[in-house]
């Protein structure tokens, strides 16, 4: 609506779900977020690479509004999703936060029911009429989740007492049960083991047939094996964007480059 | 290797075998085994403190549990009574307490007689060891039940406060010298009468659910009356602090703007926890009584100064446990799209609940330990000697409370009164150990692990 490229690339085959122009975060006086220009494709997988502390996750905060919660950080720029300017003074954050889902670093489980921790969000929109129907939303969930077959016998156990690895793929089911548009991920396999990170790189390629998801990863082998387009943040700048195989094959800059080698971060 | 000199160098540390300690390993075991006596001796001072003060407390307040009655029969005399024998409880009413005397003189001398007492005091000397209420309690047994009049019915009445304190040691024959209101003979007739019997020292429940007496018979005090003054205080306080203290805390928890405005709001709840408690009493006199007009000495205003009070202790411990439920949940809420209310009611209340328990039962504790507001407020010296019937009177109608009556009973002259001024300590403290238990178990019980 307010912008040509729109226009060109819906031409291309994916839709541009999320566009970002322009972004800049401040912490107080500490600006985290320069000038970055993202734009997240639908039914696409984005990975966020960069040394600690250049400001993936906080740009992933961005955008489902996660930073209105932080006393001082200020955002400015234009994020759209689906052409809606998600900074918008009409726009609910909670309604948004229902269409944008998240999944955090450490694993955050409610201390209740493995049960109550999926069907908290879907219970809270409204997804389900009865009993059953939750039933069935909280197993469909947990099975994408990769951990139905640990926790089927123990739904009424808490979430935390789980395993740390266990926790964070419960976490991945609460944020898919609500049927997220956009599904963020923050380092979601740190605290998993191959095993499990492997099911839940399973699990990111079967959301991308619906969705799009953005994960942050330390891991470059993670990003390269999941990811269509590679984001490279360098001290809050975003370096460059494009293709994951080509970032990683043949990046266009040096910082990126000395980043994937293994000689910064 | 074993001689390690003083002046070692740095550089040997290298080299020193485990075996042998160096002097400096050895300087900071010194060091530690000295702070470890430190607080051992520091825990050791705080426990005696404390059995000192459970030792005085328990060994002076535990008489006053017990209370010395003298049982009789009393003939209930037609023609002293109910002259015409009509039986009209009009008539009955109209025989004042001092009508009755002369049954209870009478009663002495018969069982004297019976017993085989000798004694050379007159029988009205002989009734002066019962309390000044014992006149009192046979009327309102004959106006609850005046067809017993014309019978001998067996009376428990309790003894006056010397006599009571001859029997639990206090009283002695050195000690009442120059006492007026007993003699060395009422003694010997009280010595009489346990042999025979009649007097005997049981416990006495009265003295922890009865009322307060006035100054000439402590034997009949009580705590019950201030205890029911006491506790719709803290029903006030429980109702208008609770609330008002945890909606406060989380608005400015989690909903506030972190801005000037809310540090000085921050600052002051802090200032206020500080002031001192008669601050809050002079201020309820001033805009409760002299500004409002609510009653003088009533629970409720009492109520209301000590909300006031306990309001920053909830304020702040609510707010304590608010922010020590990690952020993460808050994060976790949401992030499925819960709203910022929804992440507090559903999620961080909970989890702090146990901690905003524990500090309102500690509030509350405080407050019921409070004396000097109530001074203001014209709870202290006020004789509780009804108790309230229904909530209403409860709450306006004129009262005491619990600490008002200690410090009332420890005022008075009568070593009698300060007995009970003890034992009304220990029910003090029993309500506050039990109240502190409480959120220690709530605490246990409810607390979880994220
Ligand atoms: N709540 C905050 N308040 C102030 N500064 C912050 C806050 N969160 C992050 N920052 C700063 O913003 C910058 C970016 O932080 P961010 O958490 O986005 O890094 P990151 O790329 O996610 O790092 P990591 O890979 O270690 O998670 C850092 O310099 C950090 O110190
Ligand atoms: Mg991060």
């Amino acid at each position: 609506m307010n912008d040509m490229s729109r226009v060109e690339r819906a031409v291309e085959i994916k839709q541009t779900k999320m566009e970002c122009r322009d972004c800049h975060v401040y912490y107080g006086d500490t600006h985290a977020i320069k000038n970055v220009n993202v734009d997240i494709e639908d039914k696409t997988v984005t990975a966020f690479i960069g040394p600690s502390g250049c400001g993936k996750s906080t740009f992933l905060r961005c955008l489902n509004r996660m930073n209105d919660t932080i006393a001082g950080a200020r955002v400015e720029g234009s994020f759209m999703l689906d052409g809606e300017d998600i900074y918008d003074k009409r726009v609910d954050p909670v309604q948004l936060r229902a269409k944008v889902g998240m999944v955090f670093q450490k694993p955050n489980p409610f201390p209740k029911s493995i049960y109550d921790n999926v069907a908290y969000g879907p219970r809270i929109h409204g997804l389900a009429r009865n009993r059953a129907e939750m039933d069935e939303i909280v197993e469909k969930a947990l099975r994408r989740g990769a951990i139905w077959d640990e926790v089927k016998d123990r739904l009424d156990a808490p979430g935390t007492g789980l395993s740390g690895g266990q926790q964070q793929r419960l976490c991945i089911a609460r944020a898919i049960a609500t049927e997220p548009e956009v599904l963020l991920m923050d380092e979601p396999c740190s605290a998993l083991d191959p095993i499990a990170t492997a099911q839940v790189e399973e699990l990111i390629d079967e959301l991308r047939q619906n969705y799009s998801v953005v994960i942050v990863t330390h891991s470059m082998q993670q990003a390269a094996r999941v990811s269509q387009k590679t984001a490279f943040f360098h001290l809050g700048q975003l370096v460059e964007f494009g293709e994951t195989g080509q970032i990683f094959t043949n990046p266009e800059d040096p910082r990126t480059e000395s980043y994937i080698t293994g000689r910064i971060g | 290797m074993t001689d390690l000199t003083p002046d070692a160098a740095p550089g040997r540390r290298h080299g020193g075998s485990l075996l042998t300690l160096d002097a400096r390993t050895r300087r900071r075991n010194r060091a530690e085994a000295r702070f470890r006596a430190y607080g051992i001796g520091a825990i050791l001072i705080g426990l005696l403190m404390l059995v000192v003060l459970v030792v005085t407390i328990v060994s002076r307040g535990t008489g006053a549990y017990t209370q010395t009655f003298v049982t009789l029969d009393v003939e209930l005399l037609e023609n002293k009574l109910d002259k015409k024998g009509t039986r009209d409880i009009e008539a009955i009413k109209k025989v004042s307490t001092f009508g009755y005397t002369p049954l209870i003189n009478a009663a002495f001398e018969t069982a004297a007689q019976k017993a085989g007492i000798e004694t050379a005091l007159k029988p009205k000397d002989q009734a002066a060891i019962l309390s000044k209420s014992a006149a009192a309690q046979l009327r309102d047994y004959v106006l609850a039940d005046p067809s017993r009049i014309g019978q001998t019915v067996s009376f428990r009445f309790l003894a006056n406060s010397r006599v009571d304190g001859y029997l639990k040691g206090r009283v002695t024959r050195e000690s009442i010298a120059n006492d007026k209101s007993i003699s060395a003979e009422q003694l010997d007739f009280v010595d009489q009468l346990i042999a025979a019997g009649m007097i005997r020292k049981t416990f006495n429940l009265d003295f922890i659910l009865g009322s307060d007496a006035s100054d000439q018979r402590p034997e009949a005090a009580g705590m019950g009356v201030s205890m029911v003054g006491s506790l719709f205080m803290m029903l006030v306080v429980l109702v208008l602090a609770l609330p008002i203290g945890v909606a406060a805390s989380i608005y400015l928890e989690e909903f506030a703007p972190k801005n000037w405005l809310t540090d000085v709001i921050e600052v002051n709840i802090s200032n206020l926890a500080a002031v001192p408690s008669i601050v809050f009493g002079i201020l309820g006199l001033a805009v409760f009584i002299n500004y409002m007009h609510l009653p003088m000495s009533a629970p409720l205003v009492g109520g209301l100064v000590l909300t006031l009070m306990t309001l920053p202790t909830i304020i702040i411990s609510t707010r304590a446990s608010l922010k020590s439920v990690p952020p993460s949940i808050r994060d976790a809420a949401l992030g499925v799209g819960a709203s910022k209310m929804q992440a507090v009611f559903h999620h961080v209340l909970p989890l702090a609940a146990p901690g905003i328990l524990t500090g309102t039962i500690i509030g509350l504790a405080q407050a019921l330990g409070e004396t000097a507001p109530l001074l203001l407020i014209g709870m202290v010296g006020f004789i509780a000697s009804n108790p309230p019937d229904g909530i209403a009177a409860g709450l306006l109608s004129p009262n005491s409370a619990m600490p008002a009556q200690i410090y009332e009973w420890a005022k008075r002259a009568d070593p009698a009164f300060y007995e009970r001024a003890w034992g009304g300590i220990i029910i003090l403290l029993v309500f506050l150990v039990t109240m502190n238990t409480l959120a220690v178990i709530l605490r246990r019980r409810f607390e979880r692990r994220w």
